[in-house]
């Protein structure tokens, strides 16, 4: 019997980003209260990630988070998994952009909001564009865009608090304390 | 510090365009169907869902009205002082381009109307 194995070298590196990106995907098992409309804790973990570790682990997380999602729950390349990538593309671009903002005055909070909203963004310019070309859409836009507010807020505190708390194994690369 | 001065604008600035798309999106009344008339007559009533054209004859040849999701107007006519093209877009209940000359007329109407009727 020959036994031939393919190693593939994983750096502890890469072991984080995948825990991390499953955290991510225990949403799904969720029930939510209207199509559509999720809390988005992802987004806590993505955000987390990106203050702690970077826009490229940050951006691997949120894509593997997609990924896995839609291997996982049967929606790979299905409409739904597409407007997964759309939202978190478009969210991962605006986080690049909005990190460079002062840290001393935009925090995890206008971080997570304008996240929540470039998500929904992408997701909705996607579903106008190719799944609902119509009117119909355009009646949704102020309930998404206040689900997101709301939950971008919430997440956005919620990470603030996370980083604020002083862990003992885990390395801080931000102080969130301010004068 | 939880939210720090910019968050707070953020926040402001999120709440605005919340406010903003709400006014957009549900404020007034946004119609759903065009009525395009011809000598006074009813010649199509089309939903606005999706994109379609219509060529409508007058006596001045052909008007050419454009349907698109949430919208309607008059593309083209031969009316000498192009009035109801010049209109543009229409989306509200109750809004309506006349093109006189060719007897054409494009009406929007919603869930509500704003009048009983109109004479013209």
């Amino acid at each position: 019997m020959t036994h031939s194995a393919i190693e593939l070298p994983v750096t502890p590196d890469d072991r984080r980003i995948a825990r991390l990106a499953a955290l991510a995907l225990a949403e799904a098992a969720l029930p939510s209260p209207l199509p559509g409309v999720k809390p988005g804790l992802a987004n806590i973990v993505v955000l987390m990630v990106l203050l702690q570790y970077g826009w490229r682990a940050a951006a691997w997380v949120s894509g593997l988070r997609v990924l896995a999602g839609g291997l996982l729950l049967g929606s790979l390349f299905a409409p739904g998994f597409w407007l997964s990538v759309a939202g978190a593309g478009v969210s991962l671009s605006v986080l690049a952009l909005a990190r460079r903002l002062p840290s001393r005055y935009f925090g995890p909070v206008s971080l997570s909001v304008l996240a929540a909203f470039g998500h929904i963004g992408g997701q909705l310019a996607l579903a106008g564009a190719w799944l609902l070309p119509g009117a119909a859409i355009i009646k949704l836009l102020p309930v998404f865009a206040a689900a997101a507010l709301v939950f971008g807020t919430v997440n956005g505190v919620i990470v603030a608090r996370l980083l604020a708390a002083p862990t003992s194994d885990r390395r801080q690369s931000l102080p969130c304390t301010l004068p | 510090m939880l939210i720090r001065a910019g968050d707070a604008g953020v926040l402001l600035a999120g709440t605005g365009l919340v406010i903003a798309l709400t006014v957009f999106a549900w404020g007034g009344d946004r119609g759903d169907t065009a009525v395009i008339r011809a000598a006074g007559r009813v010649v199509e009533t089309v939903s606005l869902t999706h994109a379609r054209t219509f060529s409508i004859g007058g006596p001045l040849g052909a008007t050419q009205i454009e349907v698109e999701p949430g919208r309607a107007r008059v593309a083209r006519d031969p009316s000498p002082r192009q009035l109801c093209v010049r209109q543009g877009w229409l989306t509200q209940s109750g809004q309506a381009a006349l093109c006189l000359p060719n007897q054409v007329s494009l009406e929007i109407r919603g869930r509500h109307f704003a009048y009983d009727t109109l004479g013209y």
